[in-house]
């Protein structure tokens, strides 16, 4: 049997001594899937969990059904590709943020291709990445995200910073992803209709950080 | 060419006079630091005249494990000192100690193997204090900056090390900021040696009644080296220091504030 893309058993996170997620166990499957659940519930920590940008107080955290601390956390990391959720691009042009998230992957990105993938307009390349407004940021984190061709994409509210239309455009950006590329993605949201418009499957979290 | 200045203990009692008028002043303006200045002044007669009585024995004996002994000396303490200037970063004070030993060391050994200077006491004491004085100065201001940068920076750094990136990588531009902020004030005050102000080392020539050509030229030595050993420590110390804000699976740790 298939094991499931990440499996969550029993996992308490602690941050500075305080408790953010109370024994969380969870299968979340390949495909397209949503982490839930109101601000404090500790969705952004499980993220951070998914590529062991933390590592749990207690429990495990297995993806494809392997422990994450056996993998090479660098290798894991450009493979299971985390945007979080505030832009905090590297300083230079945003073909550089592109061009460096590339090579850390050992590939050569097509700079234009990969900015259109994730909504922006190909001329982006050359300006100042700390001149873009907050939700042009946001998707430049998507697109060196995408340069990294990685299996899996976790996104921390990919969308918040985004009018309505960027917001539709990044949203048929990543269906289009998942239907054409099989690429999978876990998705934070605190919006419901969102979850239910980009996922199959949803975790929802209760405040407090146990499931709900 | 006039005779060596010969310093008596009235003349040294006469300057108190001006220690009076910073007392006034700070007294005057409710500056509130009359006690700091009469401890500032107490510490400093008693710490140089008991390192006036270090150096000369260890004139007197001429032999370098002496030198040495004092070097170290100055290296620790100096490295306990700049770790209280750098209490944002995480065990800071090996990564200091490292600093001083490797700046002080590396650099007497190049000004001597350069035939600089010779290896005896009377050159190696002096030089060595100030290598030391400054290196810590330099590694203490790019470690506080390290502290500081390394928490502004958490996003950034996180995001980073969210591609893939190793800590060092994601670490970098804060490391440069760091190392920057260490070296600035002694690159500034060469940039304005001669036109602002007139350095120690040529001030206490002249007053000695050395040629100032001479006074000149010793002065670049100390200024050019110095360079070099506040570049050495300021790198080292940033180098070692930035590991402990990272676990060694490349993950940004918890910082209390």
């Amino acid at each position: 049997m298939q094991p499931p893309l990440f499996e969550l058993r029993d996992v308490t996170l602690s941050r500075v001594g305080e408790a953010v997620l109370h024994g969380v166990s969870a299968d979340i499957p390949e495909g397209a899937a949503c982490i839930a659940g109101p601000s404090g519930s500790g969705k952004s920590s499980l993220l951070r969990l998914l590529d062991r940008l933390v590592d749990p107080a207690r429990g495990e955290v297995h993806y494809r059904g392997r422990d994450v601390r056996s993998y090479d956390v660098l290798a894991l990391r450009r493979t299971v590709s985390l945007v979080p959720q505030l832009p905090a691009l590297i300083e230079g042009t945003v073909a550089d943020n592109i061009e460096f998230a590339a090579r850390l992957a050992g590939r050569s990105p097509d700079v234009g291709f990969m900015l259109e993938h994730a909504g922006l307009d190909p001329s982006f390349a050359d300006r100042d990445a700390s001149r873009l407004s907050v939700g042009e940021q946001q998707r430049v984190m998507l697109a060196r995200s995408l340069a990294q061709e990685p299996e899996v994409l976790l996104l921390d509210e990919p969308t918040s910073a985004l009018d309505e239309q960027a917001r539709a455009s990044v949203e048929e950006t990543l269906l289009r992803l998942r239907r054409e590329l099989g690429l999978s993605y876990v998705l934070v949201t605190h919006d419901p209709e969102q979850a239910a418009r980009m996922s199959d499957w949803v975790l929802r979290l209760a405040l407090g950080g146990t499931r709900a | 060419m006039s005779a060596p200045i010969d310093v008596s203990l009235g003349q040294l009692a006469a300057t108190l006079t001006l220690v009076a008028i910073a007392i006034a002043v700070s007294i005057w303006v409710h500056v509130d630091l009359e006690r700091d200045i009469a401890v500032a002044v107490a510490r400093s007669f008693i710490q140089l005249s008991a390192i006036g009585l270090v150096i000369n024995a260890i004139f007197e004996e001429d032999r370098l494990v002496f030198v040495i002994a004092l070097i170290t000396a100055m290296v620790l303490f100096g490295a306990l000192t700049a770790r209280n200037r750098a209490r944002k970063v995480p065990g800071a004070f090996w990564p200091l100690l490292v600093a001083l030993a490797t700046a002080g060391g590396l650099t007497l050994v190049l000004v001597v193997a350069l035939g600089v200077f010779e290896p005896e006491p009377r050159f190696l004491v002096p030089v060595g204090g100030m290598v030391v004085g400054n290196a810590m100065t330099a590694a203490a201001v790019a470690l506080n900056r390290l502290g500081d940068d390394m928490r502004a920076s958490a996003p950034r750094i996180e995001a980073t090390l969210a591609l893939g990136a190793t800590a060092a990588q994601a670490a970098l531009p804060v490391m440069r900021s760091s190392l920057r902020s260490g070296m600035i004030p002694l690159v500034d005050s060469t940039k304005t040696t001669g036109l602002i102000f007139f350095p120690g080392t040529m001030v206490g020539m002249l007053l000695a009644g050395a040629d100032p050509v001479e006074a000149v030229r010793l002065q670049l030595v100390l200024l050019w080296t110095l360079l070099g050993s506040v570049a050495i420590a300021a790198l080292i110390a940033t180098s070692l220091a930035y590991r402990n804000f990272f676990t060694p699976a490349h993950q940004l740790k918890d910082l209390p504030e």
